[in-house]
């Protein structure tokens, strides 16, 4: 008799988590975007000075401004004497959390444009014409000009912060859907054709139970690694809008924003541009790296090969 | 083919259309337009006036009209005139800049080749130089060549153009001082000594839009030959004993230029986008400075334009990218 042992059975989450492992790449995009999250969130609560802060002493505020770095500030302070790390830190809440919000708003348009489309064949055809319309505006030029016309109204509504977050996202928001939603739709036409649909819909399941139940966790895949991508792009574009001069308020510090400031002092503190810049850099790149792990982790052709 | 042209081609005038209203609605509805900003201690007929001068007391669907008739008719027939001498245009009305109150056109083609001779470079560079960077690393497939060129590239579109052109900034003009940081549009070249300040300073400018465009360019060079290294008619080329060289610079690479020639085509809108920023990084004087400029003087009639020659060329750019497509995929006609 020989011994059959049977190998437990592995979860779908288990077998994506191996593969993903054996990416060296997504792995090391993982622990530094860990790190960068941890560094922006709890930093804050470490150290504790704040980035706003500005001396009222005119006089100690002078000779406070430009300090190298120092154990009293260890990224030194910018040309109002505000403490640079303590901005970063701050800076990079607002980043992230724009990177992350938007992200979410065009995944929710571009899943809901997606799953419509893919799955009511009367709303496919203009759908997908108002995807191709939205994919043929000029994105950057026509989000400067949103910013530019909304800002002051949504800053008197929602105050000069909440007012800008609000408007940055939503505008990358309702400008980045496209890509996801044609993506999304593919594998719904793909996943209607096949035979656990056609049972669910013999047994009489109705649109909405079987969109949720059996068409949505099947395109959770395309979804996420749409997700990732999403972060990169949404985080470059707030910066970029920052660097422009048509982000956040002065006084509220962005990554992008603190570039900006920094790109004027260049020739004599290089640091204040470089501290922000790689900053950016790094998210991006190991947000970008863990969605190359993740394409390939969520792809089961490729899977355990 | 033909009909598959013309097809395109009507496709493309709706799309314009609803694009055209769209930027013209976004920024007309505004509540931060300049009507809103003249003081209110203006009194009311003078402020009239005002309006009146603007052209800003017609309903909505009457000025969406007039722009269209601006953009379409008036200035075609003023670049007619210009360049033929002739009067059609004579006692119409273009479109008129709130900032400079001279013809928003003129500031326009005035603005073009400064963008185009840098981008147009950078672009041109960019392409030559992704595309054996991308044939090699397919063909040594994680060879260590093709893990750089992957790494390279994955940098190439993670870091910010803005990011880049302050880092070359540091290195090469204020730490060596080879280059000049600031782009110098009256430069004219007319010897030997000019030329080579012109190539100083647009080296720079060049260098961070070609790393971005080539690090994406390559990237698709080398997945769409990936793709066709694997298929059968590599095989039967290899079997019939044609040396490697014809197999892989002609029928794999021909065949993998495909969707890579589309995606060039359709990449040169947006760095017209793209390098708005780097215009900016590098004060370089073309359209993208205007644009902002514009924005920042709250000049409605110039960034309705230029947003909407942004978009234009998009539609533009896909059509050639499809057409182009089309001649070269004799499948994609027959749909």
């Amino acid at each position: 008799m020989t011994d059959v042992t049977i190998e437990k059975p592995r979860s779908q989450w288990a077998d994506v988590w191996a593969q993903f492992k054996t990416h060296r790449g997504a792995l090391v995009g993982l622990v530094v975007f860990a790190l960068l999250i941890l560094f922006v969130s709890v930093g804050p609560l470490i150290w504790t000075k704040d980035p706003t802060a500005i001396n009222p002493n005119a006089a100690e505020m002078i000779k406070s401004r430009n300090k190298p770095p120092s154990l009293a500030s260890p990224l030194g302070t910018d040309q109002l004497g505000r403490d640079m790390l303590a901005r970063m830190m701050k800076g990079g809440q607002v980043s992230i959390a724009v990177g992350l919000v938007a992200m979410t708003i065009s995944l929710f348009l571009g899943t809901l444009v997606g799953v419509m489309a893919g799955y009511f064949k009367r709303l496919d055809g203009p759908l997908m014409r108002l995807t191709d319309l939205f994919l043929a505006l000029p994105l950057l030029p026509l989000l400067l000009v949103m910013v530019l016309l909304f800002r002051d109204p949504l800053s008197a509504a929602f105050g000069p912060e909440g007012g800008t977050f609000l408007l940055i996202v939503c505008a990358i928001g309702v400008t980045s859907w496209m890509q996801a939603a044609r993506v999304v739709r593919g594998e719904v036409l793909a996943l209607k054709e096949r035979e656990f649909v056609l049972a669910a819909r013999s047994i009489g399941t109705p649109s909405r139970r079987m969109i949720l139940r059996h068409i949505l966790p099947n395109v959770v895949s395309p979804i996420m690694v749409a997700a990732t991508l999403g972060i990169a792009s949404a985080i470059i574009t707030e910066s970029a809008l920052s660097f422009l001069g048509l982000g956040f308020p002065p006084d509220f510090p962005t990554w992008g924003r603190l570039l900006f400031d920094g790109a004027e002092y260049i020739q004599q503190y290089p640091e204040r541009v470089i501290w922000p810049g790689v900053a950016i850099s790094l998210t991006v790149l190991s947000v970008n790296y863990i969605g190359d792990g993740l394409r390939d982790a969520l792809d089961p052709r490729i899977r355990g090969r | 083919m033909l009909t598959y042209t013309i097809r395109r081609l009507l496709l493309a005038i709706p799309t314009l259309l609803f694009i055209s209203l769209v930027i013209f609605l976004l920024v007309d509805f505004a509540p931060g337009s300049p009507m809103s900003q003249i003081p209110l201690t203006v009194p009311p007929d003078v402020r009239m006036k005002i309006i009146e001068a603007m052209g800003a007391n017609e309903p909505v669907h009457i000025r969406y009209l007039l722009w269209l008739n601006q953009f379409f008719v008036v200035e075609p027939l003023v670049w007619l005139d210009g360049t033929l001498g002739t009067t059609y245009s004579e006692g119409m009305q273009r479109i008129i800049s709130w900032q400079s109150r001279s013809p928003v056109m003129d500031v326009i083609a005035q603005r073009i080749p400064q963008t185009l001779t840098v981008i147009g470079t950078s672009y041109v560079l960019g392409v030559l130089i992704a595309l054996p960077i991308g044939i090699y690393s397919a063909y040594r497939q994680y060879s260590w060549f093709d893990q750089i060129g992957t790494f390279i590239a994955m940098i190439g579109f993670s870091v910010p153009t803005f990011f880049t052109g302050l880092v070359l900034i540091l290195v090469f003009a204020v730490n060596l001082q080879w280059f000049p940081s600031i782009y110098d549009t009256n430069l004219r070249v007319t010897d030997w000594e000019s030329f080579l300040q012109q190539v100083r300073q647009m080296a720079m400018p060049v260098m961070v839009l070609a790393l971005y465009n080539a690090a994406q360019i390559s990237r698709y060079m080398r997945s769409s030959m990936l793709e066709n290294l694997g298929q059968d008619y590599v095989r039967t080329a290899r079997a019939k004993g044609m040396g490697e060289r014809t197999v892989v610079l002609k029928h794999v690479l021909r065949n993998s230029m495909i969707p890579v020639v589309t995606v060039i085509a359709l990449g040169i809108p947006t760095i017209f986008g793209g390098a708005i920023i780097t215009e900016q990084v590098f004060r370089v004087n073309g359209l993208g400075a205007l644009l902002i400029g514009a924005i920042q003087g709250s000049d409605l009639p110039m960034v309705q334009t230029l947003t909407f020659i942004f978009a234009m060329l998009i539609v533009l750019f896909n059509l050639i990218a499809d057409i182009l497509y089309g001649i070269l995929d004799p499948r994609i006609r027959y749909d």
